[in-house]
């Protein structure tokens, strides 16, 4: 099963290089562009036919690694 | 006394802090292999500098699941001294020995250069002998140092006298411009609530001689060699 991992800053926690790339792109003329948010991207395999199996275990591999709560929210995709 | 420094693929600050406990404090140093279950004895443990696991995920992140973090999760929890600098203090954040995370520098910026640093508390095995107030010019060399945590979390280190060291000017003032990476209420280092566990991104094993342009340091480790001999 092919899951995705989305993982950000929390709103709370300030990106400073979401905020470059930002200036970078108004520098460039893209005055519409407001904010930017950089964050990870995973693709992750799971041998198992259950979507929900793998949502629960990717999230609880999102909680234990892939992400700090402290600082950083996620989210998962699975292929259903 | 003995100390152990626990190295992990990517530690590069280990031999700084060997030289500084051994060469100049005297005192016994020995290095631990991440791998290894055992502390060789030591009265404290060093979590030193460096790139552990090549900061891979997060800084610390990889590094908090090797073998020897359970030993010193339990070296800890009995009352051990246990002091993190660097990738030290953010594999200890990460471990959940210490609480808050640390992020990018606020201008993004890899940071090497001296700083001064104010001695907040000095009941933690780590600052018994210097002052309340104290500044240290300590060296930094870090890129994700900028201490963050959330407020109820700051709340609570603020008012049980956790926060042990503040980025400060010369004289030992507060102001934005003497906080080189945009950490929360300027904070530099921190102990557990227990106060034997204490991280800090400045490198004290770095200022113990006067040939490296500061001996503040030396008061950091001779601190934990005090506390033990009590």
């Amino acid at each position: 099963m092919k899951t995705r991992v989305f993982v950000s800053l929390k709103a709370s926690v300030f990106d400073p290089q979401g905020r470059t790339i930002v200036e970078a792109l108004q520098s460039m003329g893209y005055g519409s562009v407001s904010d930017v948010r950089q964050g990870k991207y995973f693709e992750v395999d799971v041998d198992t036919g259950s979507a929900d199996e793998a949502r629960a275990l990717v999230s609880e591999v999102a909680d234990k690694l892939l992400a700090n709560p402290v600082i950083e929210s996620y989210r998962v995709e699975v292929d259903e | 006394m003995k100390f152990a420094i626990i190295e992990f693929p990517g530690s590069n600050c280990d031999h700084d802090a060997y030289h500084a406990a051994k060469h100049v404090l005297g005192q016994q140093a020995a290095f631990v292999w991440h791998k290894d279950t055992g502390l060789a004895g030591a009265d404290a443990v060093v979590l030193p500098g460096g790139f552990s696991y090549g900061d891979y995920l997060r800084t610390g992140a990889i590094a908090r699941f090797s073998p020897v973090m359970e030993t010193v999760r339990q070296f800890a929890a009995e009352g051990g001294p246990v002091i993190g600098i660097c990738n030290g203090f953010q594999v200890l954040l990460e471990a959940g020995l210490l609480e808050g995370a640390l992020l990018r520098n606020r201008r993004l910026k890899f940071l090497c250069q001296h700083v001064h640093v104010r001695v907040e508390q000095t009941d933690t095995p780590f600052t018994g002998g210097a002052q309340v107030g104290q500044v240290l010019s300590l060296p930094i060399a870090h890129g994700e140092g900028s201490y963050h945590t959330t407020a109820e979390t700051l709340a609570s280190l603020e008012a049980n006298r956790q926060v042990i060291f503040r980025y400060c000017s010369q004289d030992g003032a507060m102001q934005d411009a003497a906080n080189p990476n945009g950490s929360l209420a300027a904070v530099a280092g921190i102990c557990n609530p227990e106060r034997n566990v204490v991280g800090l991104m400045p490198h004290p094993e770095r200022a113990c001689e006067s040939a490296l342009g500061s001996e503040d340091g030396r008061v950091v480790l001779e601190s934990v060699v005090a506390a033990v001999a009590a």
